[in-house]
């Protein structure tokens, strides 16, 4: 019964900042084994979705359950178990750097296991070598380029094997060659790390690429949501004009 | 006008509600798992080693100064040679916790909103939250326990080095015998004035803490906001240990007079 429950679950979402609405009334339900891509325009409110599904905000009204468990009134101790079963990877990476690039990755398995250095160090070169960063152990992240930045933020995400992977515009500023190898990674987690994601972005190609599911959001609400060949033959105007890319940002 | 008035009035009512909200929060983690002792004694030594220069020169001239200006007035009354008594009690019961709080608070509380109010605007704060990281715990606990556990020593060495100061103008600039010096403060000054003061640095190091770690965490605005933070720790670290000097005094004078 439990498997066939949402691992992530909006329902009539409402969210408002200095009075504007940004959020208005969203439902969404990510089964296990989905990968979801939500897209919009700037401002549209992606990230703010995001931030709510995985609990990093509150959202002002309506009801958000993680695992099957509500979270929208949830205390930010009694949240820490259930984000422990999640993977964040920021926009900016987020990266502690004061830590260097193996501290880093190792940073969730210090705080919430028992692993031996030995048992860390081998997983920890595992996943950077998943992202395609071997040997970078030392480095310090004022050393690392964007798109570096962006796979270990993705590695120390993953490191956990959490159930539900939220990415917030995994290839936005990366050069295409990054975004390709960020794309081929996130496809890649369904082999074996990760078969649930949530990714919030504007890159077509990358939606295209790895979601199984595709949402646009628009004034606050979804304006479609789909297979992405369902939303390519998408009937709303809206939707049409985005994927074209002839919306212009007011 | 009043639409200003009611702005800074607001802003003002946030901030105590926000400082008081995040005590309540470090009261509750105080007790839960991990303990983090490494990060204790790794704040002891930033809070507290790398501060001991500050507090002890201020300290040392604070001395010096109370004993000139109190010799040379007393002498007017032949009382010079009970400066010792003087410069203690001004020491141990207000000057020592006080000028060690703002002087090594300032300097500590504007340090920690730096480091914290970084770590918000580049999102490492929420990077932790993401990784199940219980952040008060692992950030705010332990520097006030550091804290609380480093101003009172920091402010005990203050305390011997404003009497030494003190004693040296007695001695060499006003000819007070240094037995007489010690002497009268050993007979004048009793112990309870020396812990009320110690007592006071316990409150201040929470107190100062406090505002360096709500400041930070509550950064918003980028760099521009990471200096503003900053700014307004150092001003309100100050304020804080000057006003509630007062409140303090009153309680403790009450209590143990």
């Amino acid at each position: 019964m439990d498997d066939e429950r949402p691992l992530v679950e909006l329902r009539r979402v409402w969210k408002t900042f200095d009075r504007k609405p940004v959020l208005r009334g969203i439902d969404l339900a990510l089964p296990k084994g989905t990968i979801l891509a939500v897209m919009g325009g700037s401002g549209t409110g992606k990230t703010v979705l995001l931030r709510i599904a995985s609990g990093l905000i509150y959202p002002d009204s309506g009801a958000v359950s993680l695992f099957g468990t509500r979270i929208d009134r949830l205390s930010e101790e009694a949240m820490l178990r259930l984000r422990r079963r999640t993977g964040f990877v920021f926009q900016g990476a987020a990266l502690f750097d004061s830590l260097s690039v193996f501290e880093n990755v190792a940073f969730p398995l210090r705080e919430h296991t028992r692993l031996s250095l030995g048992e860390i160090t081998d997983r920890v070169h595992h996943f950077l070598g998943l992202v395609g960063l071997p040997d970078t152990d030392a480095l310090m992240p004022a050393e690392l380029s964007g798109g570096m930045r962006r796979r270990v933020g993705i590695a120390r995400a993953l490191i956990t094997e959490p159930e539900v992977v939220f990415f917030d515009e995994p290839t936005a500023g990366l050069d295409p060659t990054n975004a390709r190898l960020v794309a081929e990674l996130i496809v890649q987690l369904r082999t074996g790390v990760c078969d649930t994601a949530i990714v919030v972005t504007h890159d077509v190609e990358l939606a295209e690429r790895v979601a199984d599911q595709m949402a646009i959001l628009h004034e606050g609400t979804f304006a479609d949501m789909g297979t992405p060949a369902e939303i390519h033959h998408s009937a709303n105007e809206y939707v049409r004009r985005f994927l074209a890319g002839e919306l212009r940002e007011s | 006008m009043a639409q200003d008035l009611r702005g800074h009035v607001r802003e003002s009512l946030v901030w105590y509600g926000g400082l008081g909200l995040l005590a309540a929060r470090v009261a509750r983690n105080l007790t839960l798992p991990p303990a983090y002792f490494w990060l204790v004694a790794r704040e002891v030594d930033i809070i507290g080693v790398r501060s001991l220069t500050v507090a002890v020169t201020a300290a040392l001239f604070t001395g010096m100064v109370l004993a000139l200006q109190t010799a040379v007035n007393m002498a007017r009354f032949g009382a010079e040679n009970y400066v010792g008594p003087v410069v203690a009690l001004s020491i141990l019961r207000e000057l020592g916790p006080v000028l060690t709080a703002i002087l090594v608070g300032g300097k500590v509380a504007s340090g920690i909103t730096a480091e914290l109010g970084s770590m918000k605007v580049t999102e490492q704060i929420d990077a932790l939250r993401a990784l199940g990281v219980n952040y008060i715990k692992r950030l705010v606990v332990p520097r006030l326990m550091a804290a609380v556990l480093v101003f009172p020593l920091v402010t005990i060495l203050a305390d011997g080095m404003g009497l030494v100061g003190g004693m040296l103008i007695a001695v060499f600039d006003r000819s007070v015998d240094a037995y007489l010096y010690w002497n009268t403060i050993s007979y004048w000054v009793v112990i309870k004035d020396f812990l009320t003061g110690v007592g006071k640095s316990v409150v201040f190091g929470a107190l100062v803490t406090l505002i360096g770690c709500y400041n930070g965490l509550a950064t918003e605005g980028g760099t521009e906001g990471l200096g503003r933070s900053t700014t307004a720790t150092v001003v309100q670290v100050a304020m804080g240990v000057i006003i509630s000097d007062f409140f303090i005094t009153k309680l403790f004078l009450f209590l143990f007079w």
